[in-house]
């Protein structure tokens, strides 16, 4: 057993407004550079939908994530033996054109505009050539279109359903979306990392962050490629890759990232979590439907003396071991079970948890076009809900529907249970009943509203001390270094040749 | 003209090897960061590959085959001992420049006509093309003009290369040498030359460790008791 500490977050998707704040915070912060305005860490997509860049989900033609036939684990795009050949064109990177071109408008010709008889306008300019641009694709260019045939219907995950439950998906009043929030997963077993033929991507071995070490990358865009999640971008101007970088300093200094922080529907949940390092390889070979439950049980339970004690032996801090058992993902991820790994058949291994959306419960209305409310039938249409089964499995599950069923009657059980204290419309039995077969109690229904409804800030964002001072002074004297830069480039990031 | 030829032969290749020594070692030192070829595959992907593919495979092939028969002439000449094999060389060899030329000429279309590119191209870019350009046409106009190079090279280029590394420069034997072949020759000091000021130092940070590293690399702040790294 390698005990590691790793951040973790949960994204509660039944919260997500699809208000964007999240990526104006992460854009304004980290990606408003030359080179880098196409990039969105953070950005939020409507699902079903097409996404950012369109069709990452598609990995026959991106070829991200890992591959395995039972024995061996390979990258899907770079294996070592591709790397090579493939060098001088990556046949599987998204352009520009899968993204979208970068614009801003020429606002100075609003008030510099001659008199005249029209209004002036401000036409868009590309961010890259600076020249006017015909905009024909945007970030969130599918905002809100759950039903659209241009972004909805090409959801790869769509592949997931049948014909039948395609068309009834679409049928006017079944029409259903909901939000994704994205950021890099900082995954366990990142393909992005094992991916760099410059070595130029590494975890940090303390909180898992994963970084792209600026100055060592050559520019092959192998990791643009093999992450699963398209969460790593090229820099055009810097000629270097670039990643959301879980805002650690903000992290060091004991602050939840940005788009945390900035959360409107307080979604987001940071955390870390123990696990055993050495048993990634293994259970990255299961099948498909295995592997949810085999990233739960790699994340050791951090009141588990063993665990401690290897925790201790690795030289993991008492505070860090302290966080983990006060941590938020633990409960959501492996007490509740009822955050899921997005698309865990990538086999990287996310540290980004979501808890999966009820959305509207109802698949149909009764009589007279009133919604039907009797709380046993909508407890036992949690299965016929609008966004079938198959289409969730697919994107949170790795296609095993029980563990995606489990999440969701235990969200339904915690509401009625609610109902049944606040609103008085539910029976004691008809509570229990359902909290019963949702394998929970009224306790752990109370835990689960109160991280879920009531939570404060330190409820939410539990972030591990990360001891770098203590490092540091091992290195140098941090007097030596007073009332100089903290962080970054010595140097401009200018290229010259 | 004695003169010249004496700068262009004896002293020029001095030169071009050690500014290429000096500024590599310094930027590599002083500008890790730019020692990359500035990728634009992002900004345009279809004409990328139909450029950047054919160039590259094109003019490895045609490197390789320079080296060797700098460094093992007698090989090549038994080689080409049999007259069958000559062809195939001289063949190969043709293919592999004119298939550089493809690529070449293919990505500068790509350089000017992208609005995209044409932005992230620097002036030294332009440099570097205009040279790689002129060295491979010259390449295949010796090939096509002078051919059977591969033999004739022994006893008309290999005495010379052979002083200069001697550090006794010997210039006299290359006055008959055809004036393409002296371009080809020129031009090559130049590409030394502006070597370490282009994108071409991205040859020298070709990935090689990646073959046997571990796939994961993880980068601990702290030094762990006794465990291994990653």
């Amino acid at each position: 057993m390698d005990v590691r500490s790793q951040i973790g977050m949960v994204f509660h998707l039944d919260k997500c407004i699809g208000c964007h704040t999240c990526s104006i915070a992460c854009k304004n912060v980290w990606t408003d550079r030359p080179g880098t305005e196409y990039m969105w860490w953070n950005n939020v997509e409507t699902k079903p939908g097409t996404g950012y860049p369109t069709r990452w989900e598609d990995q026959q033609a991106y070829k991200g994530g890992w591959e395995t036939d039972g024995k061996n684990l390979r990258l899907k795009a770079t294996g070592k033996a591709r790397i090579i050949p493939n060098i001088f064109h990556n046949p599987s990177m998204p352009s520009m054109d899968d993204y979208y071109e970068p614009w801003t408008y020429r606002y100075g010709d609003l008030f510099n505009a001659p008199e005249g008889d029209d209004q002036p306008t401000a036409i868009p300019v590309s961010m890259v050539t600076g020249e006017p641009i015909a905009v024909e694709a945007g970030p969130n260019w599918d905002d809100d279109l759950g039903g659209s045939k241009v972004y909805a219907r090409n959801d790869p995950n769509m592949e997931a359903l049948s014909p039948e439950m395609r068309t009834q998906m679409f049928a006017i009043e079944r029409l259903v979306f909901f939000y994704l929030p994205r950021i890099c997963n900082h995954c366990l077993n990142p393909a992005c990392v094992a991916s760099c033929p410059s070595g130029a991507l590494y975890k940090r071995g303390e909180d898992g962050i994963v970084l792209v070490n600026q100055e060592r990358c050559r520019a092959w865009r192998a990791c643009v490629s093999a992450c699963p999640y398209k969460k790593v971008f090229y820099n055009w101007s810097t000629g270097k890759s670039e990643k959301c970088i879980l805002c650690f300093p903000r992290i060091e200094t004991g602050q939840a990232p940005a788009c945390f922080h900035s959360c409107v529907g307080r979604i987001r949940y940071l955390g870390n979590v123990l696990y055993d390092a050495d048993r990634i390889t293994e259970i990255a070979n299961l099948p498909d439907d295995q592997l949810v439950e085999a990233q739960r049980s790699i994340i050791l339970d951090p009141n588990d003396p063993a665990v401690i004690e290897g925790a201790r032996k690795n030289g993991i801090h008492e505070s860090v071991i302290e966080s983990a058992q006060r941590s938020p993902v633990w409960k959501f991820v492996r007490v509740w079970k009822i955050a899921l790994p997005p698309h865990v058949e990538y086999r990287t291994f996310p540290m980004l948890f979501y808890v999966p959306p009820l959305l509207p419960v109802m698949s149909t209305t009764g009589q007279n076009g009133v919604i039907r409310s009797d709380l046993d039938e909508m407890f036992a249409q949690t299965e016929e809900a609008r966004a079938p089964m198959a289409y969730l499995a697919k994107l949170l599950s790795g296609g095993n529907e029980g563990k995606l069923r489990y999440a969701l009657k235990k969200q339904m059980a915690v509401r009625i249970a609610r109902r049944h204290l606040t609103v008085g419309d539910a029976t004691r039995e008809q509570a229990e009943s359902a909290l019963r077969q949702a394998d929970t109690t009224f306790e752990e229904a109370d835990a689960i509203y109160r991280l879920t409804a009531l939570a404060t800030f330190d409820d939410r964002f539990v972030i591990p001390p990360s001891q770098r001072e203590m490092a540091m002074e091992m290195l140098e004297d941090p007097h030596d270094r007073r009332a100089e830069a903290g962080f970054g480039f010595r140097a401009a990031p200018a290229r010259g040749a | 003209m004695n003169g010249i030829h004496l700068f262009l032969f004896g002293v020029l290749p001095y030169l071009s090897v050690l500014i290429f020594l000096v500024v590599t070692i310094q930027r590599y030192r002083q500008q890790t960061f730019s020692y990359s070829s500035l990728s634009s595959q992002l900004l345009e992907n279809r004409r990328h590959f139909w450029g950047s593919v054919p160039f590259h495979y094109g003019i490895l092939l045609v490197l390789v085959g320079h080296v060797v028969a700098f460094l093992v002439p007698r090989a090549v000449l038994a080689w080409n001992g049999v007259p069958w094999r000559l062809y195939v060389l001289e063949g190969t060899a043709l293919a592999a420049g004119l298939l550089t030329l493809f690529g070449i000429v293919q990505l500068l279309v790509r350089r000017a006509s992208d609005r995209k590119t044409l932005k992230v191209t620097t002036p030294s870019d332009w440099v570097l093309y205009a040279l790689l350009l002129v060295q491979v046409v010259t390449g295949i106009l010796v090939a096509y003009m002078h051919g059977w190079g591969s033999s004739w090279f022994a006893s008309a280029l290999s005495p010379w290369l052979r002083s200069l590394v001697k550090l006794s420069p010997d210039v006299a034997g290359l006055a008959t040498v055809p004036l393409m072949v002296k371009a080809h020759i020129v031009n090559a000091w130049l590409l030394i030359l502006f070597f370490p000021f282009t994108r071409l130092v991205h040859v020298l940070v070709i990935p090689n460790p990646y073959l046997w590293r571990k796939p994961q690399l993880v980068v601990w702040n702290r030094p762990r008791g006794g465990r291994e790294g990653a």
